[in-house]
């Protein structure tokens, strides 16, 4: 095993590409799991926000539409689960299992004439200044736009839950919706519009995967992305700032093993490639032995204004 | 409670009607296709009726076993991993006695495909009992693990010697005595769909008629109430994550015996996550699943025909198959809720 092939500096770069995904998908599913729903179909929203930005920023040339159709594609998903589960109350787990089959299904009848094809360029932003800094400069402060703003994001989302008066009343709804109710709040309002921000996140992070990450459509790319995600906002307590921490552990884990196989690594190539999934269980036993949940108070309940 | 699967098939129809119109295809000619040639078709129905069971077998297997976790609000997704480590074992168990012909060697086969699928199930219920990790991701992560295993295995350590280095294990086709055959000839019938027969059965007495069955249900709806009566909720998720693996991993086992022939990276279907509509489509009711798992297996079977005569992509039907799970959600809230119009209450 020759281990100087692994240059430290790509090494953190590329972690912070193989994150971001995870990092979207989860920061649009902390929202909504802080409004007090559980949407399992992340996985769905995020595989079809990566079919759709494919397909536009093909056709279009132009990554930037490719992200905007992700996002909105992955918005109009995740609207029959909110529909279902805010109106019809149908059962959360079941509703969020059957976006994720729909998004795989959809996912891959609208991806078949894209097989093959090359995503268009994303270009790289070098930050001024910034990205002349010996080693940081490389590993931080030459990526692409969406590397940014998926930082950006967990910062305003952490800025919107705390700070906000919107995010207390969020926050409010996810704890005791039934208090929030009697308060006078739109209860099932709320939720929606939280359900399809996490929509709209989830399929950004997948468009990232089909138009830089990968950069390529094939059936199923996402790999269980999206459930890493979910796993993430367990891991991180329902805290923004502890899913960027999640995030790029995760996202650590998936480069490192990638660059231990090419290494050639005396480790069978099977744990290798399961080592994402498995110490995703770790994580999680080791979290939730701690016995810190911290889980929002009506997460996965559903509300009815006659109770 | 009957009705609305009804709706959901029918709403799913029309819609799905819609989709394939939307791709070009004619929609009163593709539904017919897949809900009416495999069984009635005069070219084409002699070989997909077979097939029927042959599909529907491992289906509703799975889906007994996830329903009775169901009811007890347990979510074991992962049975799909079940599914493919119950297929390794049984398969590795089975090759390491080659080229016996004792008629042991089946049903040891079975056994430790059912074991396999057994342990796998085991991870999640002791994180769960243990440190309170939740099932769903657990058993998901784990199926992902287990495709790597699968991979693994099917192109090194069970791999057929005799295979010229193509990936996959020995073929159980050409060994009489490992080989699932079909019991009565063109019927699709084997020991699997008998497997799955046996497992409605032993379901519906479970869940009507045994204590095990009543405290399960008990745990669903009430595990406050559950704890009070003494029903212990470690045992209730080891008990229903058990039987959910063990009779994905003999489904596994018969799949790989019979119809797939042989362990390869790719010989699992899906059926674990399909199981999980048929579960729901059945109303977590063994009978249910039985019907549940036969309609299922009609899609599987009406899209590969399809796919071969109207060149619907094989993607159109996973899209059908998950339609129809959202729209049994949907038609469920006539079930749980009476409409009453015209009058304004107060919220």
């Amino acid at each position: 095993m020759d281990l100087s092939s692994i240059n430290p500096v790509l090494l953190i770069a590329s972690v912070m590409v193989s994150a971001t995904p995870i990092l979207l998908a989860a920061i649009g599913e902390l929202v909504v799991e802080k409004s007090g729903v559980l949407n399992l179909g992340v996985e769905g929203m995020m595989i079809t926000g990566a079919v759709v930005g494919f397909a536009v920023a093909v056709s279009n040339t132009s990554p930037g539409m490719g992200f905007v159709g992700a996002a909105l594609a992955g918005a109009l998903l995740s609207l029959p689960f909110a529909l279902l589960t805010q109106y019809l109350m149908s059962n959360q787990v079941a509703t969020g299992l059957g976006l994720m089959m729909v998004g795989l299904g959809l996912s891959s009848l609208i991806g078949k004439p894209f097989e093959g094809m090359k995503a268009p360029p994303f270009p790289k932003v070098e930050i001024p200044l910034l990205s002349d800094l010996p080693i940081f400069g490389k590993m931080l402060f030459s990526h692409d736009i969406m590397v940014y703003f998926s930082v950006a994001l967990v910062v305003a989302v952490w800025a919107f839950l705390k700070y906000t008066r919107a995010g207390l009343i969020l926050r409010a709804v996810g704890e005791a919706h039934d208090s929030a109710h009697a308060l006078g709040y739109k209860v099932r309002h709320i939720r929606i519009l939280a359900i399809l921000f996490g929509g709209a996140c989830a399929g950004l992070g997948g468009a990232y995967l089909s138009l830089v990450r990968v950069p390529q459509w094939t059936e199923g790319m996402t790999a269980g992305a999206g459930w890493i995600a979910l796993a993430i906002v367990v891991f991180a307590s329902w805290r923004p700032g502890r899913v960027a921490v999640g995030a790029y552990l995760f996202g650590g884990v998936s480069v490192l093993q990638l660059n231990l196989q090419a290494a050639g690594a005396d480790v069978p190539v099977a744990l290798l490639s399961a080592s994402p999934y498995l110490i995703t269980i770790l994580v999680l036993v080791i979290i939730s032995a701690r016995g810190a949940h911290a889980a929002p108070a009506s997460l996965g309940r559903p509300f009815h204004a006659s109770r | 409670m009957v009705l609305s699967p009804v709706i959901a098939v029918f709403l799913t129809m029309i819609v799905g009607g819609m989709m394939f119109a939307i791709l070009g295809k004619p929609p009163l000619e593709a539904i017919k296709v897949i809900f009416w040639d495999p069984l009635f078709n005069d070219q084409f129905a002699s070989y997909s009726r077979p097939q029927l069971l042959v599909k529907a077998g491992p289906l509703i297997l799975i889906a007994i076993g996830l329903s009775i976790g169901f009811k007890a609000g347990i979510w074991n997704i992962g049975a799909e991993g079940q599914y493919i480590m119950g297929a390794i074992c049984g398969a590795g168990a089975g090759l390491a006695l080659y080229p016996s012909e004792s008629f042991l060697i089946f049903p040891a086969m079975a056994l430790a495909g059912g074991l396999g699928g057994w342990a796998w199930a085991m991870v999640p219920a002791v994180l769960k009992t243990r440190f309170g990790t939740n099932e769903i991701l657990v058993s998901l992560m784990l199926t992902y693990v287990a495709q790597s295993i699968l991979i693994s295995v099917s192109s090194g350590l069970l791999r057929n010697p005799e295979g010229m280095g193509f990936p996959g294990s020995r073929n159980f086709k050409q060994w009489d005595a490992a080989f699932n055959a079909e019991l009565i000839a063109n019927t699709g019938l084997h020991w699997g769909v008998v497997a799955a027969l046996i497992a409605v059965i032993g379901a519906y007495m479970l869940m009507s008629r045994h204590i095990m069955g009543f405290n399960i249900r008990l745990t669903g709806e009430a595990p406050r109430a559950a704890r009070f009566a003494g029903v212990k909720p470690a045992r209730v998720v080891f008990f229903c994550l058990g039987i959910a693996g063990l009779l994905a991993g003999a489904a596994g086992l018969f799949e790989v015996s019979g119809p797939a022939g042989q362990l390869t990276g790719s010989f699992n279907a899906g059926y674990g996550f399909t199981a999980i509509i048929v579960a729901f489509l059945g109303r977590l009711h063994p009978v249910g699943i039985l019907l549940a798992g036969l309609l299922m297996a009609l899609t599987y079977i009406g899209g590969e025909l399809a796919q071969l005569m109207l060149n619907l992509p094989g993607a159109a039907i996973q899209l059908f198959q998950g339609m129809m799970l959202f729209f049994l959600l949907a038609a469920d809230v006539f079930t749980n809720f009476r409409l009453r119009f015209g009058k304004k209450g107060v919220a």
